[in-house]
């Protein structure tokens, strides 16, 4: 898809459908079309924010990656390895050099195990090292991340929530990995430990050259932690391009609206601003429109949209779009 | 000093727990002016729900105790009026919208019925006429097919369908005020949108005063007139909007504000955190709450809560300091 060589990560046509079933016999009736056909790339080192409205598949989208879910078509290369190919021995390898950070840091620790346990697993599970090694590192993690190494043997309802993403933060950089899938990690949070964690995990990337994948309905928190943008709308990615041309000149018009529905915490600004306003609501994901996913609530919608599904395009070097009108926006 | 239709002072609300007494509200006063909106904004726990809540009676008690305080609605102190009396405002001439519109539904009972309800309990309309009203009221909050739809159930309506249907029942007897406590917090970015501009249009239509509660300061810059920013139980600033965002006098505030990407931002920054937490008051504090996040603290801070300051036409603020000298107010 892009020219640059130091790709990281590279998904080419990438499809999750989950099936449903019904009836007595569990006859496949249909399927949820979550993730239909999506392709792009993280480069090494940088932050790749994935932003959508609740259902367009961005979270369905990084578990796929990880292989958490089973691609139903499609292509994972990390590093060069197509990720589809490998048996599950060799996946778990490859684990180490990939993590996660969940949203919600409540149900992500489990309640029964200390700080610890919950940091020194991925340790003692993939390397062959002793108690007292894993201690040690486990110090050492918590301290990366702020945490007080003496509440070690703490159990997670003991933290705040934002102190519990750290931990989350530590469990995840416990293997050293290079890729991060970061799904909502500060969702949850309130406002001003939000900033916090942020500010962490940006500490923490120029630290250890770490790549995100950062999943985000906060289109104002992307641009602050993204250096380039991918656009998701009910399961096809709309638009990707740097984080500044997405929000000076975005080229689709979901994104364009997405931009417009922000509020912005200074009135005089938010007055000035030109509003589109949306109707209606995101279509079933089971039952897509056809054609144009977002034509059901494009401003600018015509016949064709109906008819064909626009091609993914790179209309300027690096900004990819699916619409067939983009060129007016140039 | 001018009309208020609601007049809240000195209102002190606790909780008991197993750890102790929590002192949710602590002396908050504020008035509404008749077609007013006032934002309240603060994270969780900061007590805006809880002074809602008290003022309309509606904090359980036992744990919940509203020990202090008055709210003087149209001449009549809500807090002294029985159960009965009450009920009457509630819904009435109050309208509450809340937060989840899942479960503040009755999912049992068709979107009719609980429209119809308020409608013969509070005016004594017919069943025939609550119908006709139902659907005028649909209609008004933008739901199509209106006289159809009110026999479909909530599990048949969008999340931001369904805060349609709890505005329009908030509004079906034409009340004075508007609650609405973090009521967009829960939808997507572009139903927010569709949301927030209804409400606009309804308040021109309506004319009637509102209370938006909520942690997104974007949402109150384009919303209110005036601002009332509560930490730890108390309000710690309140200005008009204009005012706030420009000029913001109390150290959380301007952390708060700081502590926000925004989308319009240009180039990417450290962002200002407030290092700690917001604070579970066991017991009425002698310092001022904020004290232990503030980069301005001072020795008297540590001695005595600050009473709201005039710092500006409209705006007070909770703060010894004057955080553009850095010394103490004279």
């Amino acid at each position: 898809m892009s020219a640059n060589n130091d790709v990281l990560l590279h998904v080419e046509d990438l499809v999750m459908h989950f099936p449903i079933y019904r009836g007595v016999i569990r006859r496949q009736v249909g399927a949820v079309h979550a993730v239909d056909g999506i392709s792009f790339d993280v480069q090494r080192g940088e932050t790749l924010g994935l932003v959508g409205e609740s259902g367009c598949g961005k979270s369905t989208t990084g578990r796929t990656i990880l292989q958490l879910y089973k691609a139903t078509a499609g292509q994972v290369y990390f590093d060069g390895t197509n990720l589809l190919d490998l048996k599950p021995e060799e996946m778990r390898y490859m684990r180490r050099d990939m993590q996660m950070i969940f949203q919600d840091p409540y149900a992500s620790l489990n309640p029964r195990m200390t700080v610890e346990q919950i940091v020194g697993e991925p340790l003692m599970v993939h390397s062959a090292v002793t108690g007292k090694e894993i201690q040690e590192r486990v110090q050492h993690l918590m301290e990366l991340v702020n945490l007080n190494p003496s509440f070690a043997s703490r159990y997670p309802h003991e933290f705040s929530g934002g102190q519990r993403q750290r931990i989350g933060i530590a469990r995840a950089l416990a293997l050293q990995p290079s890729f991060i899938v970061c799904d909502e990690p500060i969702s949850a949070l309130d406002v001003s430990i939000q900033a916090q964690v942020v500010n962490l995990l940006e500490e923490l990337q120029d630290q250890f050259h770490l790549t995100y994948l950062f999943i985000a309905h906060d289109l104002s928190m992307v641009r602050h932690i993204s250096d380039r943008v991918a656009v998701m709308y009910l399961g096809i990615m709309a638009e990707v391009a740097t984080r500044d041309e997405i929000y000076v000149k975005p080229l689709h018009p979901y994104t364009q609206a997405l931009l417009s529905a922000i509020p912005i915490p200074d009135p005089i600004a938010d007055a000035k601003r030109k509003r589109v306003i949306l109707q209606g609501d995101v279509p079933s994901p089971v039952n897509p429109p056809s054609g144009c996913r977002f034509r059901t609530r494009c401003p600018i919608a015509e016949a064709i949209c109906a008819e064909e599904r626009p091609a993914f395009r790179e209309l300027s070097p690096g900004h990819f779009t699916a619409c067939h009108f983009s060129e007016r926006f140039l | 000093m001018p009309d208020f239709i609601l007049d809240v002072q000195g209102l002190e609300t606790t909780f008991k727990t197993p750890d102790g007494v929590v002192h949710a509200v602590n002396g908050v006063s504020f008035g509404l002016k008749e077609g007013e909106t006032l934002g309240v904004v603060g994270e969780s726990g900061c007590g805006k729900s809880v002074t809602m809540l008290s003022v309309l009676g509606l904090v359980a008690s036992p744990p919940g105790k509203v020990k202090a305080g008055s709210a003087v609605f149209l001449g009549q102190d809500l807090l002294k009026m029985s159960k009965e009396e009450i009920r009457h405002v509630r819904g009435a001439q109050i309208g509450m919208v809340f937060q989840d519109p899942m479960t503040s539904l009755n999912p049992v009972l068709t979107i009719g019925r609980q429209l119809e309800e308020p409608l013969i309990l509070h005016i004594g309309m017919t069943k025939k006429q609550a119908r006709e009203r139902a659907a005028e009221l649909l209609t008004m909050v933008g739901i199509p097919n209106a006289a159809d739809r009110l026999n479909d159930y909530p599990h048949q309506f969008s999340g931001g369908m369904r805060q349609r249907v709890m505005i329009a029942m908030a509004l079906s007897c034409s009340p004075q005020i508007l609650i609405a406590d973090e009521a967009t917090t829960a939808l997507d970015v572009t139903i927010q949108a569709q949301i927030m501009d209804l409400v606009k249009r309804l308040r021109e239509e309506l004319g009637m005063a509102i209370i938006w509660i909520t942690h997104d300061l974007g949402v109150v810059a384009g919303l209110a007139q005036r601002v009332i920013v509560m930490y730890g139980g108390y309000i710690v600033e309140q200005a008009p909007v204009g005012e706030l965002y420009a000029h913001p006098e109390h150290p959380y505030t301007i952390g708060l504000l700081a502590s926000l990407p925004r989308v319009d931002e240009q180039g990417r920054h450290q962002l200002a955190s407030i290092e700690g937490m917001p604070p579970v008051l066991y017991s009425k504090p002698d310092a001022c709450p904020f004290a232990p996040r503030c980069k301005w603290v001072q020795e008297k801070c540590w001695k005595e809560n600050p009473p709201l300051l005039d710092v500006g036409p409209g705006h007070t603020a909770a703060c010894w300091v004057d955080t553009k000298t850095g010394r103490l107010r004279p």
